[in-house]
């Protein structure tokens, strides 16, 4: 225990470490021998405890994108030209112009190991960090979604880390005041150990209102502002998010943050009132790696230098020293730079919103970051040395065991073929936890704080309404499948894309930006690491193709426990625009007597499927092709047709195929429909071809409707008819909505209580 | 002229600029309030908005009670001023002993956000005089800690002097005492609902318009004099 009454040990200095060397537990701290050597000539002396504690995180895996960087340099290589783009990749997060003077931030990132060692504050954590990236452009974030991976819903562990994550999101957000819009949530046993949780936050702001996380100007005063600093989180990037799990993993709870919600809702509205009254002169997040983070990025952002007095931070616990203090990620804090002027006004809105303030620091001309405490110099360092970190080359390989994975085709697999075999298929995939209805989870969200939800959960996409006058808003989707991603990195990881750009389509917006998510096992393993090349690869040359520039994002490394990796997953987040948000479409069939079309072409695509994986447990083959021409051609016929109000409904087809988009269309409309079908039944309904939706057409636009198709040149067909209280595919089956309903609705519920 | 109603924003209010856009497309004028300050600005009525004030810390409600400008709502309300307490504005209006009863845990354990019927008990308040006695509507429930709760003798009372002013009409939601969605005081001015009726003013944002009803009847009621 660390009590008040032990005297304070002497804290090592540059002095101390200029004079004296001795050893240093840097391996401990997650530094490899090669990168303390490193640390030691940058410095030419050995490191003074503190300034290890500053390396040890700041090059850490999680914070210096070490063995990434060379990869997701594509994604600005291979940027398509747009004029959207107001602050891109490098930044806290991208920020894209929506026209009407508003600009909109978003990014997504991964919060997956300290949900697993402590889900409700690992989950509830990852929403606080997402929104004060957001909150750092200087947009007020306006919602957040969730893409959440588990092990198997019958899981035991599963049973503790679900409602676990769930409840933490829900607290988190919910206090926060951010509307809860949409996401994702899968089952797959190579996730068991490793849950992946990657949190979404948008924000909007008006275009003068960009802040820049940036320190210049010599004298200006270094503020930092939010929570105290406490013991908690300390390394959390270092020794949690950059190392797999071996066992023990209960003892790294510590490394895992505790959120305070109330605070942060006080944080957002301090921030954008300090912004607004232009007394921002930098401005950034404390996240992972907290105070390191901040100062060394915003120092060497600013080509200056600064000077901070680390005994001027208030803490929760007196007792910490200053390498602690430098590591600790407590939450709800920011850091800003503003004039020597404006500080008074500063403190003052500070106060306002009983938000703890304290100048602790100034910019300087000298260009080092120089940390003392308590008068003793501790940290003297040139603050890009720690921002940048080592670039890693390592050695990436395609494994062969993924030859036998291709040759493992499921055309083997016996398939239903009669009507009652294919009724039961389709209830079998209804009811399997993947594809169930999720509102045991969204219940447990807030989704209609600040009356501008125009869609949210089960909705392809959520829409958030940005003007109350003009109806312009955003659409947003995340979409992932790590089994298609598992057959071929490369198509999955454009597969993701496709989905996530269908998703957004669907409802009538026009896809402009993708963040992304990029959760992987080891790097350190060159099958891994082959697996990232190619998802990067893929991700890059497919945004290419589209016309949508990456603006931001995260890697998510070391997802693995010893030898045991996740498939790779690259969760991909589209955004779209869409100039009025009453013109959006909905999913549900509402009506009777309407259309019903299926926009693309189906083949017999069962690699990695949710029938392959639901009926026979069986992953293997190829993936789906992603064909993103078609995907273009389906996106701009939906926006087309949404503008002109041909459609009464769109719904994307994925998991499960054609007949699990009709169910839920039926669900969430309550409205049934008659279908016929011409061709293998069994491939048109459960087949996972990509570029595909299903639309009802708006009563007496059918002719208007099949011409603008013909000019997009999108393949449509007339399957039947909206109507009735069942979903009957002529000469095949027929199921009762009220069955549909029970199938889909009783899973979670009687999985979790 | 219009009326003029004061929307309270504690630390931790969340659905305060909810609450603004339906008063004013109600018809009526929104006038920020803010917890710490004095006077109540002249307004004809005041919204305590949803929300996690002061983050639920001790108890929902139990914090913001104390707040500064309680100090001029509470005599102000004992004198007539329509006041209408939305979630954890309700919770607040029990802390402060406005209305009777208390919020407490939902059965479930679990926050809950889903739209349901509710039964309008009591047309007879400024809140809900354009509603019809006995009127189904649809609004959104949101609440972590929505069940009501209070002894049985003072179920009673508030049963026999038609004090209950909604009901949840499609099943209990939350555990709340004889499905009460919300209450009134002994005079009726004051009226507190766990439901959001400011979520319910527009189909494009919510389940529809029927929660548009309680600002429009209480600014009908200032008008009216």
């Amino acid at each position: 225990m660390r009590g008040s009454t032990q005297p304070r040990p002497a804290p090592d200095t540059v002095a101390a470490a200029a004079a004296a060397d001795r050893p240093q537990p840097y391996a401990e701290l997650g530094l490899t021998g090669e990168e303390y050597q490193r640390i030691r000539e940058l410095l030419g002396r050995r490191p003074s405890d503190s300034e290890l504690a500053i390396y040890s995180v700041m090059w850490s895996e999680h914070c210096s994108y070490k063995s990434s960087r060379v990869y997701l340099r594509q994604f600005a290589e291979k940027a398509p030209a747009t004029a959207s783009l107001l602050a891109g990749i490098g930044q806290n997060a991208g920020v894209v112009d929506i026209g009407q003077g508003y600009a909109v931030t978003f990014k997504i990132e991964s919060h997956n190991h300290p949900s697993y060692v402590e889900p409700f504050q690992g989950a509830a954590t990852g929403v606080g960090g997402i929104v004060r990236d957001i909150l750092a452009m200087g947009a007020r974030p306006v919602a957040v979604m969730d893409a959440l991976r588990f092990g198997p819903a019958d899981a035991p562990d599963t049973a503790r880390v679900l409602p676990g994550v769930v409840a933490g999101i829900s607290f988190y957000g919910n206090c926060l005041g951010l509307p809860n819009i949409g996401g994702e949530l899968d089952f797959d046993p190579c996730y068991a150990g490793n849950p992946l949780v990657n949190a979404l936050c948008v924000g909007v702001m008006r275009h003068g209102d960009l802040q820049s996380a940036i320190a210049r100007g010599e004298g200006n005063q270094v503020i930092l502002f939010g929570s105290r600093t406490g013991p908690d989180g300390i390394g959390g990037a270092s020794v949690l998010a950059s190392a797999s799990f071996g066992g023990g993993e209960s003892a790294k709870r510590p490394s895992v943050q505790v959120g305070d919600p109330f605070m942060e809702k006080l944080l957002v509205e301090c921030c954008l009132e300090l912004g607004a009254a232009g007394l921002l002169a930098g401005l950034g997040d404390l996240g992972a790696a907290g105070l390191s983070c901040a100062t060394a990025e915003l120092a060497a952002a600013g080509r200056a230098g600064m000077r901070i007095r680390l005994d001027a931070v208030p803490l929760r616990d007196p007792a910490l020293g200053p390498a602690e203090i430098l590591m600790s990620e407590s939450q709800e804090r920011m850091m800003a730079v503003a004039a020597p002027a404006d500080v008074e006004r500063f403190l003052a809105i500070c106060a306002r919103w009983d938000v703890p303030a304290t100048v602790i620091g100034e910019v300087t001309a000298t260009g080092r970051l120089q940390i003392s405490w308590h008068g003793e110099l501790v940290v003297d360092i040139a603050p890009e040395t720690a921002a940048e970190g080592p670039v890693y080359h390592r050695p990436a390989a395609r494994p062969a065991s993924q030859d036998a994975l291709a040759a493992d085709d499921p055309s083997r697999l016996p398939r239903p073929s009669s009507g009652p075999e294919l009724r039961a298929t389709l209830l079998d995939l209804l009811a399997s936890p993947g594809l169930a209805d999720k509102t045991w989870v969204t219940q447990q969200y807030d989704r209609h704080v600040r009356g501008d939800t125009v869609l949210a959960m089960p909705a392809d996409a959520g829409v958030i309404r940005v003007d109350e006058q003009t109806g312009l808003g955003v659409a947003l989707a995340t979409d992932g499948n790590g089994r298609f991603s598992r057959l071929d990195p490369y198509a999955g990881a454009q597969l993701a894309l496709a989905e996530a750009y269908r998703n957004v389509a669907a409802t009538g917006a026009r896809p402009v930006a993708v963040t992304d998510c990029l959760n992987f096992g080891s790097p350190e393993d060159p099958a891994v690491m082959w697996q990232f090349a190619e998802a990067v690869r893929g991700l890059a040359d497919g945004c290419q193709f589209l016309g949508i520039p990456v603006t931001g994002g995260n890697v998510s490394f070391y997802n693995q426990t010893q030898d045991a990796a996740i498939h790779p997953t690259p969760v991909v987040g589209v955004l779209g625009v869409l100039d009025d948000v009453r013109r959006r479409l909905p999913m549900g069939f509402a009506q009777p007597g309407l259309p019903v079309v299926l926009l693309g072409t189906t083949t017999a695509d069962f690699g990695g499927s949710a029938w392959a994986q639901v009926a026979h447990g069986h992953l293997g083959g190829r993936p789906p092709s992603a064909d993103l021409a078609a995907e273009r051609a389906a996106a701009s016929l939906l926006a087309a047709a949404a503008r002109a109000g041909l459609l009464a409904a769109a719904h994307d087809l994925s998991d499960g195929g054609l007949a699990i988009a009709l169910a839920e269309c039926c669900l969430a409309g309550g409205t049934g429909c008659r279908v016929g079908l011409t061709g293998d039944p069994f491939t048109l309904l459960f087949s996972e071809s990509a570029g595909r939706l299903v639309v009802a057409v708006a009563a007496g636009a059918e002719v208007e409707f099949a011409v603008l198709c013909e000019q997009h040149a999108v393949p449509a067909t007339v399957l039947g008819q909206t109507g009735g209280d069942r979903l009957e595919v002529a000469g095949q089956f027929a199921v009762p909505l009220a069955e549909l309903a029970e199938t889909h609705r009783r899973v979670l519920p009687a999985q979790f209580g | 002229m219009t009326a003029r109603v004061g929307i309270v924003t504690f630390p931790g209010s969340l659905d305060d600029r909810d609450a603004a856009r339906a008063v004013n497309r109600a018809g009526g004028e929104a006038v920020p309030l803010w917890h710490a300050d004095r006077g109540l600005r002249g307004v004809d009525a005041v919204v305590l908005p949803g929300g996690f004030s002061y983050g639920d810390y001790l108890r929902c409600g139990a914090i913001a009670r104390f707040a500064r400008i309680m100090v001029d709502l509470v005599p102000a309300a004992g004198a007539g001023l329509p006041v209408l307490g939305i979630c954890n504005g309700f919770q607040i209006l029990c802390e402060a002993h406005l209305l009777p009863g208390a919020l407490m845990r939902n059965a479930g354990l679990r926050f809950i956000d889903r739209r349901l019927r509710v039964r309008i008990e009591d047309s007879g308040t400024p809140w809900t005089s354009g509603y019809q006695p006995g009127q189904e509507i649809t609004l959104v429930l949101k609440s972590g800690e929505g069940a009501y709760f209070a002894d049985q003798a003072t179920l009673d009372t508030l049963e026999k002097q038609g004090q209950v002013v909604a009901r949840y009409a499609d099943g209990d939601p939350n555990g709340s005492a004889r499905l009460i969605a919300g209450v009134r005081n002994e005079a009726g001015n004051v009226v507190g609902i766990m439901p959001h009726p400011e979520h319910a003013i527009d189909p494009l944002t919510g389940p529809g318009d029927d929660g548009l009803g309680f600002f429009t009847s209480a600014i009908r009621h200032v008008v009216a004099g």
